[in-house]
């Protein structure tokens, strides 16, 4: 997916944007309203994460024109301002969630794809793989006619394998992508979690096939 | 400290008293002037009349003077009272008849005007009228000076009585005067007591300007009153906004921090490290919920004083509370179940506040629900508003129920998670301030617990 | 005055006392007891108008109800009593007397003092003056007729009738006409002056008993004797309660108290402001005012005690009232000026 990060502060900045590629995804960052209305004139993004406070000017002026300019771009609003009475009136000036710093990247990605979602979802969200279809935005899977609804975890954990086919990840690397840091997890845990997949992959193109002493990998039968 | 200078209501009293122990004093002098004046003129004039009376039956025989006592002369005397009587009657020095002894006036009076004057004679006050007539004798006219005089115990007497009455009045007068006094002073300060206390009724942090309606003179003291509130309430503001702003200029670097951490637990593999990782990590969350939850504290204190009156659908309310927390909830693979009907439930309160209670219960949920769970989300409508959120957590345990609404007190079995303390406790005060109540049991159905938040109906 | 009761009782010393030792006092003693108590704690020193023989089983009385005083009870004429008193300054602890004007004037001019007696609210207004004059017998002065002259029912009941029928039978009551001599008797003084005032048929009474010749007397005791004894026709101006208590005894007359009024006198007690013993005065005094009570002694003493009901019934019967007004017939212009007439009217001879 592709970000875009306007964010004054450029340690912040410069640490979502590493943990965000970190993820897979292309993010640009913009320091000021002017360079973010620079960026968004000629690019297109899934996401826009706005920062509220900014050195030249609010983030609510900047909600304020994209939703005169009728861009559909969602845009999660990063807050510093966490008592509850100053967040409700981000979602009124047209942003479609926030997110209080400091915060917990799983979350992060847990709301994007919620508001991607409610979205309608972006169209190139979907990755195919020996004739099996995920659609992270409807949190499905496709293949044969068939449709199967996938739970979040299931459905993050698909798209690691689908982002790199063939490809064999670590369990601790699993536990990272599927557990957020508060969670205390054991090795084992993710064992559950790829039984699953192995089960809503039943009759698919694909298989995720275990690589005694290094992981997991997907590949096609 | 204030030094207290005495009270206005004395003060004002005992002027009042004063004022009335004076009038009640000349009303006293007055009325008793006036009534014995009255009653000396009464024996004056009797005794006047008598006098005329005896110098009417003066008449001469064989050239000296002689009288025939008129019987009314000195019955009428008798007839208003038991003084004593004399009389006298001097022709050209030598007494015709009576007491010889009885004092003459110092002055012959002056013909047809009765001197009258007061003597002491055998040892009592007299009134003694005298009057002066010529008769003539046939050889000449000779002049008779015809005294009459009373004791005056009978006019002592009225007037203890004029005393005693005028007394009773005046003491009568004094008495009501100061009651009325006392109630004047009590009714001319009443505001000032209301105002006081209005002033003490007031919450620690109730400070909109007085609007209540004070006597001019008093409009001073509750204008400075307001201008001082509006001050205090500029500076608590600035305060607040201040640590508010403290609080979230440290958050900017926290999540630089917690960024850069994740970043560096996916770069680590030994185990330990990431353990240690995820120990900062956690510790980061910990503070930054629990500040959060503090000025979610102090904002539900500082609104529920002045609580807001919005016009509110508490069953959209739940809906987009769940909207809110699905992601997270999501992370765990917990469903919000949702069981909010289909009509809409109106309710007036302060929507800010009660988004933040519900949202504190089903965070707290979601923290405390094992992944892979179902939390239901309720909204129920009989008698009364019932707001619920069920989950299949652990419950709370052994933890005394009723006091898990107190500040900063967690469930027995917590530890392992992050929390301050402080999300019932706001959920419990905000219902109290819409006049509700925070309820907590268990999980009828199954473990887990039941927190709900009960509203009166409209 | 002529009931001499000498009734010796044993526990009571009479002393009587002559004449030539009382002189010494200036005025003239009648007559004088001593009335020893048994075990003598206090003396009472009374002066009195009233024959021993009326006193005496009041001061027995007296004496009964309240042992160890010794009572010693001079017995003097009105004006001796008043004479006594103003000019002599003598020390008695009660007088009593028939003389009210002389009473009223004594306290008056400052010789008596006050009394609050213990029965005061039953006392008639009339019967009281300044808390020092009390009233505590009520005795009409009425008409004593003989029978002789007068049948039973054909007396005249008031005073014209009375004139009527003097006029018309002149031959027959001449010379048999008593009354008092207002010269000598302070009590007939009293009665007349009081006449004079109520009404004009006094003076024509008067101008028709002197064409008669009428007798004059001192005593009502005198006039009543002679008239039973049909020596006089009738006597006007007699002492009621002395013919009825002479009509218990004696036969030959009657009483009539006339239609148009009488004059009720009353016998009057104070307390000398010199009295020395002034507790046991207060005491005989109230005892003298609780007359009424004492049916016994009323009946004994033949003394009337006040009976304000009885003024209520009998609207003719005019009690005289204490106050200034009785002076004015003691002022001497007009004593002297009311005896002239009274002497032009009665002695025509």
């Amino acid at each position: 997916m592709r970000f875009l990060l306007i964010e004054d502060n450029p340690k912040l900045a410069g640490v979502v944007v590493e943990r965000l590629q970190l993820d897979g995804h292309a993010v640009d960052h913009a320091g000021t309203l002017a360079e973010a209305g620079d960026l968004t004139a000629v690019a297109n993004y899934d996401l826009i994460l706005l920062d509220i406070m900014l050195p030249d000017g609010d983030g609510r002026d900047f909600l304020e024109r994209q939703r005169q300019a009728e861009k559909r771009t969602p845009v999660i609003v990063i807050t510093a301002r966490s008592a509850v009475s100053d967040r409700v009136g981000l979602l009124d000036l047209g942003a479609d969630d926030y997110i209080v710093k400091p915060f917990d990247f799983s979350e992060l990605e847990a709301r994007v794809r919620a508001v991607l979602r409610r979205q309608g979802g972006a169209a190139d969200n979907a990755t195919t793989f020996a004739g099996t279809t995920l659609d992270a935005t409807k949190g499905e899977l496709r293949f044969d006619n068939q449709t199967v609804a996938l739970r979040n975890r299931e459905l993050r954990l698909l798209e690691v394998f689908f982002a790199a086919p063939g490809q064999v990840f670590s369990k601790a690397h699993l536990i990272d992508r599927l557990f957020s840091m508060s969670d205390e997890v054991s090795d084992n845990a993710i064992e559950v979690y790829v039984g699953r997949l192995r089960k809503r992959l039943e009759g698919a193109g694909a298989k995720i096939e275990t690589v005694r002493g290094l992981g997991y990998r997907m590949v096609a039968w | 400290m204030v030094t207290p200078l005495g009270s206005i209501r004395k003060r004002l009293f005992i002027q009042l008293a004063l004022v009335a122990a004076l009038l009640s004093m000349a009303f006293f002098l007055a009325v008793r002037g006036v009534a014995e004046r009255a009653a000396e003129g009464t024996q004056d004039d009797i005794l006047s009349a008598s006098a005329t009376a005896i110098a009417d039956s003066l008449r001469s025989e064989d050239g000296a003077v002689t009288l025939d006592l008129p019987y009314s002369s000195l019955s009428m005397l008798g007839s208003i009272n038991e003084d004593r009587v004399f009389y006298r009657v001097v022709t050209d020095g030598q007494t015709l008849t009576g007491y010889p002894d009885l004092p003459q006036p110092d002055q012959p009076p002056r013909l047809g005007t009765p001197s009258l004057q007061t003597l002491v004679y055998r040892g009592d006050e007299i009134r003694a009228a005298s009057v002066t007539r010529p008769v003539s004798t046939g050889i000449g006219a000779t002049t008779v000076v015809v005294t009459v005089a009373q004791t005056r115990q009978a006019l002592a007497a009225t007037s203890r009585q004029i005393t005693a009455t005028a007394t009773s009045v005046g003491v009568g007068f004094f008495l009501l005067a100061t009651a009325l006094s006392l109630w004047a002073a009590g009714s001319a300060l009443a505001p000032i007591t209301r105002i006081t206390g209005s002033v003490m009724r007031r919450g620690p942090t109730d400070l909109r300007p007085f609007e209540t309606s004070a006597p001019d003179e008093l409009v001073p003291l509750i204008t400075a009153l307001n201008s001082f509130m509006a001050r205090l309430r500029a500076s608590l503001s600035r305060t607040e906004d201040f640590i508010t702003e403290a609080a979230h200029r440290v958050r900017t670097p926290l999540a630089t921090v917690r960024a850069q951490a994740e970043i560096t637990h996916r770069k680590l593999n030994k185990p330990e490290h990431k353990h240690a990782i995820r120990e900062m990590i956690r510790a980061i969350d910990e503070s930054s919920r629990s500040a959060g939850q503090m000025l979610d504290h102090a904002m539900v204190t500082f609104r529920a004083d002045s609580l807001a009156q919005d016009a509110l659908d508490l069953r959209s309310l739940m809906d987009e509370t769940c909207d809110r927390l699905g992601p997270t909830a999501d992370l765990k693979d917990i469903v919000i179940r949702r069981d909010t009907g289909d009509k809409p439930i109106p309710f007036t309160g302060d929507g800010i506040l009660l988004q933040a209670a519900l949202q504190n219960i089903l965070d707290n949920a979601i923290k405390y629900s094992p992944d892979d769970s179902d939390i239901i989300a309720r909204v129920g409508l009989d008698d009364k508003i019932t707001l619920s959120i069920t989950d299949q957590g652990r419950g709370f345990g052994e933890t005394d129920l009723s006091a898990l609404t107190t500040r900063y007190t967690r469930g027995a079995n917590v530890s392992d998670i992050v929390g301050s303390g402080l999300g019932l406790t706001i959920a419990d005060e905000v219902a109290k301030a819409h006049g509700g109540r925070l309820e907590i049991s268990p999980n009828k159905k199954g473990k887990g617990a039941c927190v709900s938040l009960i509203f009166p109906r409209g | 005055m002529c009931f001499a009761d000498i009734s010796a009782r044993v526990m009571v010393a009479l002393v009587a006392l002559t004449l030539m030792t009382s002189s010494a006092l200036g005025f003239e003693v009648e007559s004088r007891k001593l009335y020893q108590a048994k075990s003598e704690r206090s003396r009472l020193k009374v002066i009195s108008t009233a024959d021993l023989n009326v006193f005496d089983p009041i001061i027995r009385a007296f004496q009964d109800a309240h042992s160890g005083i010794t009572v010693d009870y001079t017995v003097t004429g009105t004006t001796d009593l008043m004479g006594a008193l103003y000019d002599e300054g003598a020390v008695f602890d009660l007088a009593i007397s028939s003389a009210m004007d002389l009473q009223t004037k004594l306290a008056n001019d400052g010789f008596a003092q006050d009394h609050a007696p213990q029965i005061a609210t039953t006392l008639p207004a009339w019967a009281t003056w300044r808390d020092q004059l009390f009233a505590f017998t009520q005795e009409p002065a009425i008409l004593v007729v003989s029978d002789e002259f007068f049948a039973e029912g054909t007396a005249p009941q008031n005073r014209d009738e009375l004139i009527a029928v003097l006029r018309d039978n002149p031959d027959r009551f001449q010379g048999k006409i008593g009354t008092y001599d207002v010269r000598r008797s302070g009590f007939g003084y009293l009665m007349a002056t009081q006449d004079s005032r109520n009404s004009d048929a006094f003076w024509r009474l008067m101008e028709v008993m002197g064409r008669l010749d009428a007798k004059l007397y001192c005593c009502s005791g005198d006039m009543i004797r002679d008239v039973a004894s049909g020596k006089l026709a009738l006597a006007y101006n007699v002492l009621g309660s002395y013919a009825a208590a002479q009509l218990k005894h004696t036969n030959g007359f009657q009483i009539i108290e006339m239609s148009d009024y009488v004059n009720v006198m009353s016998r009057t007690a104070l307390i000398p402001r010199t009295a020395e013993n002034v507790d046991d005065a207060r005491m005989m005094l109230d005892f003298l005012l609780d007359l009424k009570a004492r049916k016994d002694l009323v009946a004994a003493s033949g003394l009337p005690a006040v009976d304000a009901a009885a003024l209520r019934t009998n609207p003719s019967l005019r009690p005289v009232r204490y106050g200034p007004a009785l002076l004015v017939f003691l002022d001497n212009l007009k004593r002297q000026s009311f005896l002239r007439n009274w002497e032009n009217s009665l002695l025509q001879n």
